[in-house]
């Protein structure tokens, strides 16, 4: 496999060549500092090797400004570090507005992923090039870590919560996914390939095997199958809160506490109810823990998604039955 | 070189036989015997894992060992090899041997307690032996939840009792050497005049006793929770794993301090000795050693940077880590100036002593790599980490331990060791050690993860590197174990003094007396004031 | 072994150890001692406060319910029964420094009596648990709660687990310092300790006074906090 720098994995995504730079200017720094000590080293024990078992050398006397500067220029350097590590890190902690959502339930030994439209692989992952991907993750048992070296990202994934890793990935290609959080027996087993395509490959691939249900179709048809609209009513006349707008708002809660419904909230608010009751409502919802999986947990988040855009009224479901699938816009979103 | 010269003068081995006068000893320098003796076996022990990890790891494929069997051994390996090998090593031999000698006292301030000391770090050695014999730990060393608490099937209460005990046997060390440091100085030994081995030891001693609790209470919790699931680390019952991992990590982290600061304390004493001048700086490395101790308990959250800990808490600790490096580097760069117009001898610690320094360099500044956030996204759980690490602990710690032990030897034994298969014995350990662990900074930027038993095919010629550097890193070890006790009986006769070294330790006899003085010393000289030292040649006889 | 430096008469009971070269260097190396032990234990409980304090900040009306289900009258007489019997320590140590053998061996007693009182008073207070069916396990069940359901059974039985675990611990230590008063009751007996040497009085008050405070922090932190949200 191609590399662009020797010895390093293929730079595949929009933020891998300026970790890569990072790397480079890490490393052009430590050679500096090693390569100094070596041979200043090298150089004094040569130098000042001992000649006769009596000589007795002078002391040298430490300088305060000697110490200060090995002090404050390495520590300089080292901010330097710190700012360029922290702005690669504060964009990866940012998908952008436009990421396609992709949903990943890791357990073991095996990643399970699903696509909005519905596709769902295994151990494998085909995206796009040239368009975010925001992955919101989370563990059936353990926890697991989701590791794409060629993009240089990488996320744990733990039970119990959702954990976001995004990239945009700019070559074509197949590239390794590994667990890198030891899980178990078969933690190394537990790989895969990121296939990054053409956009029109892509599509290709979306209509190749379309899916029966979409992730909002399948979170509507569990919606309705365990009985939640008759609390949730969409009007608001029900005894719950109505979920229509919901996904992205700010919710006030009872204890005073304002949060933004997310991804977590929601799948906190199906297991764990009671841990955040909205502001005028009792605390009325039961827990479906154990009632539903980790899989049908995503699917109803993405359903409750669907239902964040009040305007639209009766609208389709991203991609239903019958029209060619496409890569969803969701700009705006 | 065969010695006919009989020991007729009493010194602290010869004036009690038998089992007894060893196993309820109060003396310190035999305590530290015991302990060089019990850490040296799970040195051998951790040691044998490794191999096996390097076998295997020679081809992608998983045919030497079954997953299972994989997962023991490099779990037992880090278990051994950190709580029973690294934390003890230094401070409990070396620093047990010398501490009270270089303040120029008699013993610890609590010999008794330093024996308890022992026998708890060997009692906690037994349940994790056993933990090993009877099937093995697989959760890694660092036993994250929900893994160690509901799904592995293995030993882990045992292992996790073990480390239990050996952290008591930590703490009251560290409790030992701080009353030790602070009341038992002779007359006329102010702090300013302590050798920067007893500074290190302090500074590690205070870690110890601060952090090692933290561990302790961890562990109770991890117990409960896999004994009676009371919810506190597994999701499925309410509770969060990755509190376990700061809860872990807070403890850890200083921990790599405390194998750290002690091997630092002897290149100190080796670099100074060995150029025949006081270290350069000696109040900066001395306070160098006190801010390292401190601000490592600052800094475990850079082991949670990918971990779901919020972003702001992860530009905190690498703001923080950054700071910790600085010590470390004033420390390097105040040991080779230590050698400006010195006069520098090449005997074997000061081989050990320079692979030290140059090894430390290397590792503390891909510290500096893992600490850059953007970077260690990528690098985290990969062989980059792997290779940080064993740079700093093998290339760190167990190259100033060697180098202490070649030292300090003739003082310890009353013997030479043969120099020439010394100096051997170091070139082969630094080159094992580089061919070893330098491919594996490569391999964890190609992206091979860590714990891995199986890989791609991609990654194999660099760990073919790997292995056959670790061969030849255990001839290097085990050509020591040979040698130095060859040397209990056929090497040289040793002087008080073999290397013209300041410090009380080098005014006794070699080996030194019972109660270690015949008088207390009064002190009137700095610390590494080599004026009034005059080198002695080896008697050969 | 020890060999002890034979003294004149009146210092026979200093026993000073051979690594020291003077009776307050001993002292005053074993306060040390003492004190860096005590830090060390601190930083032990240290763990478990902050396990207890960060539950209690994501499940506080669980705590509540769960806090108000421990009797407060008994952990309130448990806190006066624990600072008398400081009190009393103190006064033991006071008795030592004066050298007044039998004072010393009375403080010491009525130290151990009233240790042994917060004992018992524990132990019915862990009966009542088990009586209540409050204790974590397949059994348990907290009444009050709302909403009712397995989640928050689990939020309950994790404070439950947490007052065993702490209170507990701080039982073990006090059972380990009631061990250490017994011993100081032997000694005290045949007269070891004097105004000269009376150091291991001293320092297992500091011990005992340490095991007090812990409980100062248990007690509020357990019994009384949010007490007003439970009920």
């Amino acid at each position: 496999m191609g590399s662009n720098l020797p010895l390093f994995p293929e730079a595949a995504s929009t933020i891998a060549p300026d970790v890569d730079h990072l790397a480079v200017f890490l490393l052009a720094v430590a050679a500096f500092f090693t390569v100094l000590i070596f041979v200043t080293i090298f150089y004094f024990a040569i130098r000042y090797r001992r000649r006769s078992e009596r000589e007795l050398p002078l002391d040298t006397h430490g300088g305060m400004t000697l110490e200060i500067l090995w002090s404050v220029i390495p520590f300089g350097i080292t901010m330097v570090m710190f700012s360029w590590g922290a702005s690669l890190y504060f964009r990866e902690s940012r998908p952008p507005d436009n990421a396609l959502p992709v949903y990943v339930v890791g357990k073991q030994w095996m990643w399970k992923i699903e696509h909005i439209q519905g596709q769902r692989e295994i151990n494998e992952l085909h995206i796009p090039i040239n368009r975010p991907i925001r992955l919101t993750m989370t563990s059936e048992d353990v926890i697991h870590s989701f590791f794409v070296p060629a993009f240089r990202t990488k996320s744990d994934v733990v039970p119990g919560k959702y954990s976001t890793e995004w990239f945009t990935a700019t070559k074509p290609g197949k590239y390794h996914l590994f667990c890198a959080e030891y899980c178990g027996n078969r933690h190394s087993g537990m790989i895969g390939w990121v296939y990054a395509m053409e956009p029109q490959d892509y599509e290709k691939w979306l209509n190749s095997n379309p899916p029966p249900s979409t992730m909002a179709e399948s979170g509507s048809k569990l919606f309705n199958g365990m009985g939640c609209p008759a609390c949730h009513k969409p009007d608001g006349t029900g005894r719950c809160p109505s979920l229509v707008g919901l996904y992205g708002s700010t919710v006030h809660l009872a204890d005073g506490r304002s949060i933004v419904a997310d991804a977590d909230y929601i799948r906190e608010s199906i297991v764990l109810p009671q841990a955040k009751i909205v502001a005028g409502y009792g605390s009325l919802m039961p827990t479906y823990k154990g009632q539903v999986t980790e899989e049908d947990l995503v699917q109803l988040v993405e359903y409750i998604k669907w239902l964040g855009d009040k305007s639209e009224g009766n609208k389709p479901f991203p991609g239903t039955q019958g029209e060619p699938l496409a890569i969803p816009d969701l700009r705006g979103k | 070189m065969i010695t006919t010269a009989v020991q007729e003068r009493e010194h602290y081995l010869n004036e009690s036989y038998g089992i007894k006068s060893w196993l309820l000893t109060k003396d310190h320098k035999r305590i530290a015997l015991l302990y060089l003796f019990t850490v040296t076996l799970f040195f051998f022990l951790g040691g044998a894992f490794a191999t096996m990890i390097r076998i295997e790891l020679l081809t992608p494929r998983g045919n030497f060992v079954s997953n299972d069997t994989y997962n023991k051994l490099f779990t037992m390996h880090g278990v051994a090899m950190i709580f029973f090998f690294l934390i003890p090593s230094i401070p409990a031999t070396l620093g047990n041997f010398f501490l009270p000698m270089m303040i120029g006292a008699r013993d610890l301030a609590f010999p008794r307690i330093n024996l308890l000391s022992w026998y708890l770090l060997v009692i906690g050695g037994l349940f994790a032996l056993f933990a090993m014999l009877a099937g093995g730990v697989d959760t890694g060393w660092t036993f994250y939840t929900p893994y160690s608490t509901t799904y592995s099937n293995s030993w882990v209460i045992a292992t996790a009792l073990g480390i239990f005990v050996a952290g008591f046997s930590s703490i009251l060390t560290g409790l030992n050497f701080i009353v030790t440091v602070h009341r038992m100085r002779a007359p006329g030994m102010t702090w300013s005049r302590l050798p920067l081995f007893v500074w290190s030891n302090y500074a590690t001693a205070l870690i110890q006793v601060l952090g090692t609790p933290v561990l302790a209470v961890t562990i109770i919790l991890l117990f409960c929770e896999r004994v009676f699931h009371i919810g506190i680390f597994d999701p499925a019952l309410g509770g969060d794993p990755v509190l376990f991992q700061h809860l872990f990590w807070f403890y850890s982290h200083p921990a790599v301090y405390i194998m750290v600061l002690p091997a630092m304390g002897v290149i100190s004493e080796l670099v100074s000795v060995f150029s025949r001048k006081r270290v350069f700086g000696y109040h900066f490395v001395a306070y160098a050693s006190m801010a390292i101790a401190v601000l490592g308990f600052l800094v475990w959250g850079h082991h949670l940077f990918v971990a779901t800990q919020s972003v702001y808490a992860g530009l905190v600790f690498s703001f923080l880590s950054y700071f910790v490096a600085v010590p470390s580097a004033i420390k390097v760069f105040n040991w080779t100036a230590t050698l400006y117009k010195g006069s520098i001898s090449f005997a074997t610690p000061m081989l050990y002593a320079f692979g030290f320094i140059g090894l430390f360099t290397i590792g503390g500044l891909t510290g500096l790599f893992l600490a850059a956030l953007g970077f260690d996204v990528h690098v985290t759980d990969t062989y980059f980490v792997v290779a940080h690490f064993h740079y700093i602990m093998v290339g760190g710690t167990i190259m100033a331990y060697m180098g202490g032990l070649h030292y300090w030897w003739p003082k310890i034994t009353g013997r030479m060791y043969p120099e020439g298969w010394a100096k051997l014995s170091a070139l082969v350990v630094f080159l094992g050690f580089n061919l070893t662990f330098f491919p594996q900074f490569i391999l964890g930027y190609m992206g091979m993860p860590r714990r891995y038993h199986v890989y791609p095919d991609e990654f194999q010629v660099l760990h073919v590197l790997s292995t056959a550097g670790a061969s030849v890193l255990a001839v290097g070890y085990l050509m020591p174990m040979i040698y130095f006790v060859w040397s209990l009986k056929y090497g040289a006769i040793a002087p008080a003094n073999p290397w013209g070294a300041s410090g009380l330790e080098w005014k006794t006899q070699s080996p030194p007396p019972l109660h270690n003085f015949d008088e207390t010393p009064v002190v009137t000289e700095e610390a590494y004031d080599y004026s009034t030292v005059i080198g002695e040649e080896v008697q050969i006889g | 072994m020890a060999s002890e430096m034979q003294l004149p008469a009146h210092e026979e009971s200093l026993a000073l150890r051979e690594q020291f070269d003077t009776a307050a260097q001993q002292k005053d190396a074993s306060t040390l001692g003492m004190w860096i032990f005590l830090i060390t234990e601190i930083m032990f409980f240290g763990g478990l406060f902050l396990a207890y304090t960060v539950y209690r900040s994501m499940y506080p009306g669980v705590f509540a319910v769960a806090s108000t289900s421990i009797n407060v009258y008994w952990g309130a007489a448990n806190t006066v029964v624990l600072l008398t019997s400081s009190l009393t320590m103190v006064l033991a140590v006071r008795a030592a420094q004066l050298g007044q053998k039998r004072l010393i061996v009375l403080f010491l007693i009525l130290t151990l009596i009233l240790g042994g009182v917060f004992l018992g008073v524990k132990a019915k207070e862990w009966y009542d648990k088990y009586e209540e069916h409050h204790i974590p396990g397949p059994a348990f069940h907290l009444e009050g709660l709302n909403p009712d359901n397995v989640v928050s059974q689990g939020h309950a039985q994790l404070f439950f687990s947490l007052y065993f675990a702490m209170t507990g611990l701080h039982a073990f230590h006090m059972v380990i310092g009631a061990g250490l008063l017994l011993y100081l009751i032997f000694e005290a007996r045949k007269g070891r300790y004097t105004a000269e040497y009376n150091t291991p009085v001293d320092l297992i008050g500091l011990y005992w006074h340490f095991v007090d405070i812990i409980w100062i922090f248990l007690f509020p932190l357990l019994y009384l906090i949010d007490r007003h949200l439970g009920k």
